[in-house]
């Protein structure tokens, strides 16, 4: 036996050199499927961290304004209808054609132009409207709004002088590189990007009308998804009896979490759009089909936090002889409420992200107003995201950056919130 | 030492059957093992072992012998830490977070928890029988053959076949099970699995096997079965196992290991123990005073 | 009064029934000797009360809010001349259509069939009328049903069961929201699948190699008649969940072990929820980084190799996607590994395996029903994942098996057949339906048996 025995341990010493390589090899794989993970979150944020971070700055350029007033053609600054159809722009263009007295041909006139934003002549227009008396024949260095090109130009600029150029022509180039020597040009906070709705024109869009669209879908998700969901858990928790439609709503509700979102699209859009004729493109509509979609995460979590609580204070409740009501509303409900609260946070943050359904209801549309109502046409964050993100220019490609940002926070902060009221106020029984 | 100990014992025998003692910690700590726990030319040496988790310690300064090709039986009052100190030697305790051992372990001289120590050729040697059958979710065969295999034992499956053949046989499993080897091991009956666990365990051909409880899941004839295969494995094995039943430490085994409160009170042969037991705290016990 | 301060108004209503309706069971306590002599407490009688006026209010409210166009409509229609009335039901929705136009002022008033100027003046009125009416009816309602109810509180009333029985049904009402969701996304995409097969036959849908769904607006058109056939499509799809699916279970598999068997403490609680970071950002930022990110990397590494790639390829979208569910493939499987008991852990490790072996022989194998069950699942996400691949693969429908090559999946289909405006009676339109149809039954069929199997899993080792 002892021989035997022998042979074993030598045996087995034999093989353990190989075995431990192969356990290393196991373990090494497994470190390296981490990091890839960790890699690739990493290599994702810095990527749009990196294109979006310059939009939260935006190029101006100072010009000496001239409020001429045959150039505005205002000859009486108390007229409301003169100050508002006033030619502004026409300002602005002789304020360019001041700085550069040497552009003559039309074509150049026009890229002179192109330097300032569209949309200043309307910001000058404020400015100008708050006190008309003391602007009008006056000359002032005033900071304009900047085009796109402009703008992607000086941010893309090196120490070097190099540069993404993009559709600037030589001489757009040679101004610019001008105004920034004569310290003309600045890059400011960007107030646009958190004030204004969606445009055109990369300088001018801004993110406020899809974060009040999510907001006001959100609302109407969350206004519905959470009773709702709320009181299906307490159904099938406290008093659904075991029967074929009980097996049949929970099937029902495990495969609904799983199915595609894009399938809640089409349902919104067969039933909702085209039976029930609703308007397209409103948050209202977008609301009930993200409520149809989270309602399943939201049942399944508070049901779990129903089951978390202790059967001995069901039957404390009704030993002293209170009705089931009594026991789900008194007892069981508060002491589920913060897990329940945690299911409906992640839910909402769910709904947020989500996309695709919302294209298929019609909130894709390109709306510059920024919505007032649940019934006010609309877009979302991620919607806006993806409109954008279908743009040629390259000034929305760091806008579209910039809308991930303010997304990924607005997600960070109320996961973080889940987590924090989890820790925070549920009870370990 | 040891004498005055068992002085003050003998002194005051209400004193220690009186139920505060038996759960007085540390006059049980303070204690000395009586007995013979020591044998000439052991195949498992313990001294001054003491073992943690976390804060908390479970075992106190336990030193015996285990003998080549002995049963040895441990007995004791639940959380006496009899399944630990069996677990501590073949470093099982090792997956458990938290855990540490002090003192010296030896394996015919081999320190078993010197750091350069390889646990794997250590549970080759000493292998391990648990409380609960707890067959993989393969075949029959492939239970009993995963040991050889993963050891790298043989090199040919004719060979395997051999060794898992024996290794039923030993376990005396084979008539009952050699139609289906292929069959799932989860599929047999208690009794069944554990003798399968048993033939998994001595597929390696290990010098020692170490039975946690491995009848405590099972009914009274499959129960017998095991010690009847205990005492066979007893000629080539050297066995330790840890016992909820009295009887059955009784029937089994050579020598008895009495433990209380993660302290070795006594080891003896095991018809001394059961008969005419030197202290007091093992004679209340087997007279079923407590326990 | 509009809807919303009409609700407003009747909920006000709802809460003075819950007032008076408790205040009357008082003042009987009073005569017959406190509130221990009543049924219920008063709480119930108001609560009852309040439902008594509340409910039929509200239902009053909805029936009138989804019948009142089709009444108006056909009233309107009524009102219109012999001959009009005479027209088949789509010329007649046009009809319909010009005179609501005309109501809300978007027609220039000149030229305009006098007829369908009186029509429109009728809706209008009709309108108006239907909106008083509905304020009239629904306050009525509420108080002749509300002092119905205060009427009923005496002593003897069981208004506690009442109640009660009234908040059941509202719950159980409420849980069937899943099954009436199930059942309306199966009713409105096989309805419309189902005009859509009555154009296109099943079998060039299911079996097609050619998908090219652009209609002829005139019938003269030439070169898009219009192709049907999905094949390209469930290609397309199956080779992008197939790349998403080879970076996802491997990867995310082995971080599971890793953290299960491996990690510390420590290392878990930081890493596990960082993974978990992945799987909530939304999807259309995974889009954004596969497009503008990784597809252009894919291209130029392609050509440095001197590989053709596309920029819209299979493979950037695949692989995006698989990032996107690793999170998920691990999670699940942590779970499922988690439930794998010790004991079998413990019986490996006691023969003197070593840990990987242990992982690979004993614990992989006991929890591979519940790996699979998660990679179903998985798969089940990939096929439906939509924004990745509308933002980063193709619209061309290539049959192709070749990952650099851009394809198209049935989710970007369907996203660019249904963005817009659509007509619902064109093929076009209908074919997203019969897409979507497929979707659902393929993801339905794959999440009830990776639950299934997933639950059989959990109560073997329970």
């Amino acid at each position: 036996m002892n021989k035997n025995t022998q042979r074993t341990i030598d045996l087995v010493n034999r093989n353990l050199a190989k075995r431990y390589r192969a356990e290393k090899r196991f373990r090494f794989y497994g470190l390296l499927s981490i990091s890839f993970g960790l890699l690739c979150l990493v290599l994702l944020f810095t990527d749009i961290i990196g294109k979006g971070h310059s939009a939260f700055l935006q190029t101006y350029v100072a010009l000496d304004v001239h409020f001429d007033a045959d150039v505005l053609g205002i000859d009486n600054i108390d007229d409301e209808t003169q100050l508002t159809v006033a030619n502004y722009d026409g300002v602005i263009r002789k304020a360019l054609l001041e700085r550069f007295s040497d552009v003559r041909s039309r074509r150049d006139k026009r890229q002179l132009y192109a330097l300032v934003s569209n949309g200043a002549g309307f910001d000058l227009q404020d400015v100008f409207r708050e006190r008309p008396e003391q602007w009008l024949g006056k000359t002032e260095t005033l900071w304009l709004l900047a085009d796109d090109d402009v703008d992607t130009y000086v941010k893309s600029r090196t120490a070097s002088g190099e540069a993404f150029t993009g559709r600037l022509s030589e001489n757009q180039q040679r101004w610019v590189e001008a105004l920034i020597a004569d310290e003309r040009i600045e890059k400011r906070f960007n107030t646009i990007f958190f004030t204004s709705g969606d445009s055109r024109e990369p300088e001018l869009a801004g993110i406020r009308g899809a974060i009040m669209g999510s907001l006001f879908t959100l609302m109407v998700t969350l206004v519905l998804s959470f009773p709702i969901g709320v009181a299906a858990a307490v159904y099938l928790e406290e008093y659904a009896p075991k029967n074929k439609w009980t097996d049949l709503i929970e099937v029902n509700i495990n495969n609904l979490a799983a199915v595609p979102s894009i399938i809640f699209g089409l349902l919104g859009l067969a039933i909702f759009i085209n039976f029930f004729e609703m308007p397209r493109s409103i948050p209202l509509v977008g609301g009930i089909v993200l409520t149809l979609m989270t309602l399943p995460t939201i049942i399944i979590s508070s049901r779990a936090s129903i089951k978390a609580v202790p059967p001995s204070i069901r039957e404390a409740a009704l030993g002293i002889g209170a009705s089931k009501m009594q026991m789900i509303l008194h007892h069981v409900l508060p002491l589920a409420m913060p897990g329940m609260l945690t299911g409906a946070i992640i839910g909402m943050a769910q709904a947020l992200g989500e996309t695709a359904p919302l294209l298929m209801i019609g909130m894709v549309a390109f709306i510059v107003d920024i919505p007032g109502g649940a019934t006010d046409p609309a877009t979302v964050l991620p919607v806006q995201i993806f409109l954008w993100s279908d743009s040629p220019e390259r000034a929305f490609v760091e806008r579209t950056s910039a809308a991930i940002m303010v997304l990924l926070a607005f997600l960070i902060v109320m996961n973080t919130l889940a987590v924090w009221l989890r820790k925070r106020l549920e009870r370990r029984w | 030492m040891e004498a005055t100990v068992r002085e003050t014992v003998e002194q005051k025998p209400e004193r220690l059957l009186d139920r505060q003692v038996i759960d007085d910690q540390e006059a049980v700590t303070a204690a000395a093992t009586v007995g013979k726990p020591f044998v000439e030319a052991p195949k498992m040496a313990m001294r001054n072992v003491n073992v943690f988790y976390g804060e908390k310690q479970a075992i106190f300064d336990v030193s015996m012998d285990i003998g080549s090709n002995e049963v040895v039986s441990m007995i004791g009052p639940s959380g006496c830490g009899k399944s630990t100190f069996l677990r501590a030697l073949n470093r099982m305790n090792d997956t458990i977070e938290g855990c540490w051992i002090e003192g010296s372990l030896q394996l015919e001289g081999q320190d078993i928890y010197d750091p350069k120590l390889d646990v794997v050729p250590l549970r080759a040697r000493v292998g391990m029988v648990f409380q609960k059958p707890n067959p993989f979710p393969k075949s029959i065969y492939d239970n009993v053959a995963y040991g050889p295999r993963i050891h790298g034992l043989v090199d040919r499956r004719a060979d395997l076949d051999e060794v898992v053949e024996t290794s039923l046989q030993r376990a005396g499993l084979w008539n009952e099970v050699k139609d289906r080897l292929a069959q799932p091991g989860t599929g047999l009956s208690g009794g069944q699995q554990q003798r399968l666990c048993i033939a998994r365990t001595i597929a390696v051909s290990p010098e020692v096997i170490l039975m946690d409880e491995p009848c405590s899941a099972l009914d009274p004839i499959a129960t017998a079965k095991i010690e009847e295969l205990i005492a066979e494995l007893s000629e080539n094995f050297t066995i330790a196992i840890v016992t909820h039943s009295m009887q059955q430490a009784a029937r089994v085994s050579s020598r008895t290991a009495y433990f209380h409160l993660g302290k070795l009170i006594e080891v003896n042969d095991t018809e001394k123990v059961f008969t005419n037991p030197e202290h007091e705290l093992t004679e209340a016990y087997i007279t079923g005073r407590f326990g | 009064m509009d809807t919303s301060t009409l609700l407003a108004v009747t909920a006000a209503l709802t809460a003075l029934a819950y007032v008076i309706g408790r205040g009357r069971s008082l003042s009987q306590a009073a005569n017959v000797g406190g509130i221990r002599n009543l049924n219920s407490l008063p709480f119930y009688y108001g609560m009852l009360t309040a439902l008594w006026c509340g409910l039929p209010a509200l239902a009053l409210l909805i029936l009138w809010v989804i019948f009142d166009e089709p009444i108006i409509h056909a009233l309107v229609i009524d009102s219109l001349p012999e001959q009009m009335r005479q027209l088949s039901g789509s010329e007649l929705g046009l009809l319909i259509n010009s005179v609501e136009n005309i109501a809300a002022g978007n027609s220039a008033a000149m030229g305009v069939d006098p007829h369908l100027q009186a029509a429109s003046e009728r809706l209008i009125s009709l309108r108006e009328a239907s909106r008083q009416a509905l304020v009239v009816v629904v306050l009525c309602g509420g108080l002749l049903f509300g002092i119905f109810g205060w009427a009923r509180v005496r002593p003897q009333l069981k208004a506690r069961v009442q109640v009660e029985t009234t908040f059941k049904l509202a719950l159980l009402l409420c849980s069937c929201i899943a099954i009436v969701t199930t059942l309306g996304i199966v009713l409105s995409v096989l309805f419309e699948s189902l005009r859509f097969f009555q154009t296109v036959s099943f079998f060039d849908f299911i079996f097609g190699l050619d998908w090219s769904p652009q209609m002829a607006i005139r019938a003269d058109q030439v070169g898009s008649s219009g192709a049907f056939g999905a094949v390209p499509l469930f290609v397309g799809t199956l080779l992008i969940s197939a790349i998403a699916m080879l970076v996802a279970v491997p990867t995310g598999l082995m971080a599971a072990i890793y953290l299960s068997e491996y990690a510390g403490r420590r290392l878990r609680a930081v890493v596990k929820p960082l993974l978990e970071v992945l799987a909530g950002i939304p999807t259309v930022v995974y889009g954004f980084f596969a497009a503008l990110t990784v597809a252009p990397m894919i291209r130029d590494n392609g050509a440095v190799l001197g590989l053709d790639v596309s920029s819209e390829s299979a493979l950037a979208a695949g692989l995006v996607m698989g990032v996107m569910i690793i999170p998920f493939v691990s999670s699940l499987s942590d779970d499922v590994i988690n439930a794998v008991p010790q004991s079998l852990r413990d019986g490996s490790f006691g023969l003197g395996a070593t840990r990987s072996e242990t992982i690979r022989q004993v614990v992989i194998p006991a929890a591979l029903p519940g790996i699979v069950g998660g990679v179903l699942l998985a798969v089940s996400r990939a096929i439906g994942e939509t924004m990745i691949v509308v933002m980063a693969a193709g619209l061309a429908a290539n049959l192709t098996a070749n990952p650099l090559e851009s394809v198209t999946t049935v989710t970007v289909q369907i996203v660019t057949l249904l963005v817009g405006d659509q007509e619902f009676d064109s093929p076009k339109t209908l074919s997203a339906f019969a897409l979507g149809l497929m979707l659902f039954v393929v993801t339905l069929t794959l999440n009830y048996i990776a639950l299934h199997v997933v639950r059989k899993y959990r109560e073997q080792y329970e």
